[in-house]
């Protein structure tokens, strides 16, 4: 069989060019955007320079579990790396769809030493999972909405359609919109998740959101709150902040973060199940302390590594200070809220149905 | 290949020693006529069937295998007789009554300890906590603490979580370890398995599902009558005009669908939202005052402009080609004869485009209970369909045995229809142009 013969010999070259080049394409899954671009430039960019690897972004972090799983079971991963939330990271990691991570012998030490275990914000690193980042769900304001001596400058504004008029864009699913929901009904932003896990919080969270679901624009892609601001179709969204700081600083628009009650949390990497071997190298670069400050010059989220953070400086573009721009800077963290992703992996299947069924009416 | 018994007859026929002419023909090459033209007809089959072999295997692929596959996924039940052996073997002999024995917390143990090991209790601990919230990290729990548990595990379980100490949690276990369930169509109905086995609604503050299914119905069923009530007259005046002007009409009811649904769907978007092109408009020439803008997209009205418009051309084209057919003649008559033109067109025309109607509405209809990007982008939270529930549930909330149960009850109802339709007007009547 010549023909046979003859793609057997094309296996076999291209087998060994590969293997002569070592140049690999990494199929990276992340959140698209602002965010994506941040870590094309901080990682995927001088990677590219410095191995000869090809990266191919993929926009698919907003249904990465479901991907993974659907990638697992049909036995064909073609993922090699995914960008992922701590919460579904846990849920990845007890149903075996992900690679177990050591930190010590993955991920750089510190330029001062420090091993990377302890260099990682306290408790950041689960088993499967390693941050790069802190970010932040909050809501901002199209400050041309209101008059100049009368900003919104608390959670509580938010709720209230009388002295803040305006359509609310929030995301459509109950995760911080119920959190706020106590903060602005009068519950300590600590006391938050106590009181969620109590019929009498639940209730109390949909009531508060009864009186502005009327004036309610409900989003579900990340890239929607700052159309929809900017367009002055809704005044206020609920937005991830580094989407608000990209379009304020990169596209001027007239944009302004309540930091009241921001919800914050961790985003960072997994490695699906036998990804491993493949993604080694490229894990080993991405997590150094250099490239998690990197990131921060692109975008205003916080480097998850403590090493980072006195790295953290100006925007590499318009040299603007990052600091104040960051969720864990001193007047923005005050009243900040931690997601509490056992709270959510227990309660996310009930409280959805819940909070489906009262959209719905 | 029905008759594989024919070449054996004739053949029989063609060993007959006395074979008399006109007993069996046989072909120049002295085979008998009939087997040759068995073998004929064979061959034509075979051919037949090579041709069309790419199509049948692409339909089994893409088509009949998934759908099977969807079927048995929303029964299907392996987690908890997977990944908890030797737990739900146990069970399989308590009585449900009060709390199991020791053996079963033995096991039990053993299984979450295993199953932490081998990194699979997500599975179980996933599928638990859609029957029961708080199930998920009750097993991840006591799974840590499960490989230094020393007997009685009774005793050491308990004191992990006293939720073992609930009888209902067990009861839940045994119910799931059988390989089927009919949760996930319960769940599809908002009903649900209470502690002790019986079919029970659901607390009303998570029902959603059957409110969304006649939504759904309800919403096709407008945008079907809406798409009639427009597309008709479009369609008797393709039929009737001109070939010249009546070809440029037909291409401006084809340009749009030929555009893309995504780029029509957002171009509503553009023109009907708050700060959009109509409301500007209307402010502009002092019809609506600036704070009175219209909500005209992100609710129902939405869905329903939309979807009328882009679901418009199925319904024109069946319409149009079957009053195409109809002869102008016939109309002609009838006023000759003394009708009005009401009833004429009451009596005479409209009656010959039943079959066009039919074809048209249960077209629009079935594509439009199956819509989904369409509701998702411009529905709100009012205007969604149950379409974009099972994408929310393929996606976001990972249950997709729920997924595929809400799934098969659509296929079933829109089979419902078709057959319904099949009988009242009969399927070789649609004609697409």
């Amino acid at each position: 069989m010549p023909l046979r013969s003859l793609l057997a010999v094309a296996v076999a070259a291209a087998g060994m060019s590969a293997g002569a080049a070592q140049a690999e394409t990494l199929n990276i899954v992340s959140w698209g955007g602002a965010y994506t671009d941040s870590q094309n430039k901080a990682y995927h960019e001088p990677w590219e320079e410095k191995s000869g690897d090809t990266v191919v972004n993929i926009d698919k972090s907003s249904n990465a579990l479901s991907g993974l799983r659907a990638q697992v079971q049909a036995g064909n991963v073609t993922w090699d790396l995914v960008d992922m939330l701590p919460s579904d990271a846990l849920i990845a990691c007890s149903e075996g769809l992900i690679e177990p991570l050591d930190p010590d012998t993955l991920f750089a030490a510190a330029p001062d030493g420090t091993p990377a275990s302890e260099d990682f914000i306290e408790n950041s690193l689960s088993e499967c999972f390693v941050p790069q980042i802190v970010y932040s769900n909050i809501v901002a304001f199209n400050t041309e909405m209101f008059p100049e001596d009368k900003q919104p400058d608390s959670i509580d504004d938010v709720f209230n359609l009388e002295e803040f008029p305006g359509k609310r864009a929030l995301q459509k699913k109950p995760i911080n919109n119920m959190e706020w929901a106590l903060v602005a009904d009068g519950v300590a932003p600590e006391d938050v998740y106590e009181m969620l896990d109590s019929e009498e919080g639940i209730e109390r969270a949909f009531a508060k959101l009864d009186t502005i679901k009327d004036s309610v624009i409900w989003w579900e892609e990340g890239a929607q709150p700052p159309q929809l601001l900017a367009d002055k179709e809704v005044a206020f969204a609920s937005a991830y902040n580094g989407r608000i700081f990209d379009a304020e600083v990169n596209e001027k628009q007239p944009f302004s973060i309540v930091w009241d009650a921001q919800v914050f949390e961790l985003d960072g990497w997994v490695v699906p199940t036998g990804k491993l071997d493949k993604v080694k190298d490229y894990l080993m670069f991405a997590t150094d302390t250099q490239r998690l400050a990197d990131q921060a010059k692109y975008i205003s989220y916080g480097p998850a590594r403590t090493s980072s953070a006195a790295l953290v400086s100006t925007h590499a573009d318009t040299g603007i200070d990052m600091k104040p721009h960051m969720p864990t800077y001193g007047p923005n963290f005050a009243t900040a809220i931690p997601k509490d992703d056992e709270f959510w992996a227990d309660n996310l299947d009930e409280l959805s149905q819940r909070f489906n069924a009262w959209l719905a009416r | 290949m029905s008759d594989s018994s024919a070449p054996a007859t004739s053949g029989s026929a063609a060993h007959d020693p006395n074979g008399a002419p006109g007993a069996a023909l046989t072909t120049a090459d002295g085979v008998p006529l009939k087997q040759s033209l068995n073998r004929a007809i064979r061959r034509s089959r075979i051919k037949a069937l090579l041709l069309v072999a790419p199509l049948l295997v692409f339909i089994g692929l893409a088509f009949v295998m998934p759908i099977f596959d969807m079927l048995s996924r929303s029964v299907d039940n392996p987690e908890v007789s997977t990944y908890l052996p030797r737990t739900s073997e146990v069970l399989v002999d308590w009585d449900g009554e009060g709390l199991p024995e020791e053996a079963a917390y033995a096991a039990l143990a053993q299984d979450l300890a295993a199953g932490l090991k081998e990194r699979n209790l997500g599975r179980v601990a996933s599928r638990l906590n859609y029957e029961k919230s708080g199930m998920r990290s009750l097993f991840m729990k006591s799974a840590r603490r499960a490989g230094r548990m020393e007997a009685p595990y009774k005793a050491a379980l308990i004191k992990a979580d006293e939720d073992w100490e609930d009888p209902d949690i067990w009861r839940l276990i045994k119910r799931e370890s059988s390989p089927l369930t009919a949760s996930y169509y319960l769940a599809a109905v908002d009903r649900q398995f209470s502690p002790t086995g019986e079919i029970v609604e659901k607390p009303e503050y998570l029902q959603i599902h059957v409110s969304l299914f006649i939504r759904t119905f309800w919403m096709s069923a407008a945008i079907t009558g809406l798409c009639l009530l427009l597309a008709y007259p479009v369609a008797w005046l393709l039929a009737t005009l001109p070939a010249s002007r009546g070809n440029l009409l037909m291409i401006l009811v084809l340009l749009p669908f030929w555009t893309s649904l995504l780029v029509r769907t957002t171009t509503w978007i553009a023109i009907l939202q708050q700060q959009g092109v109509l409301n500007d408009m209307l402010v502009g020439v002092g019809i609506l005052a600036e704070e009175a803008r219209i909500q005209m997209i992100y609710n129902k009205t939405g869905t329903i402009i939309a979807m009328t418009h882009i679901l418009l051309p199925f319904m024109i084209l069946p319409l149009y080609s079957v009053m195409k057919t109809i002869p102008p003649s016939y109309m002609h008559a009838a006023r000759s004869l003394g009708a009005g033109p009401i009833t004429a067109f009451r009596r005479v025309y409209f009656p010959q485009t039943l079959p066009g109607i039919g074809a048209g509405s249960i077209l629009v209809f079935i594509l439009s209970i199956g819509y989904y990007i369409t509701p998702a982008l411009v529905g709100g939270q009012s205007g969604r369909f149950i379409t974009n529930f099972i994408a929310y549930h393929m996606q976001t909330s990972l249950n997709w045995g729920l997924a595929a149960a809400i799934g098969s009850i659509l296929l079933v109802v829109v089979i419902l229809f078709y057959l319904v339709y099949n009988r009242l007007i009969g399927v070789d009547k649609v004609k697409l142009g």
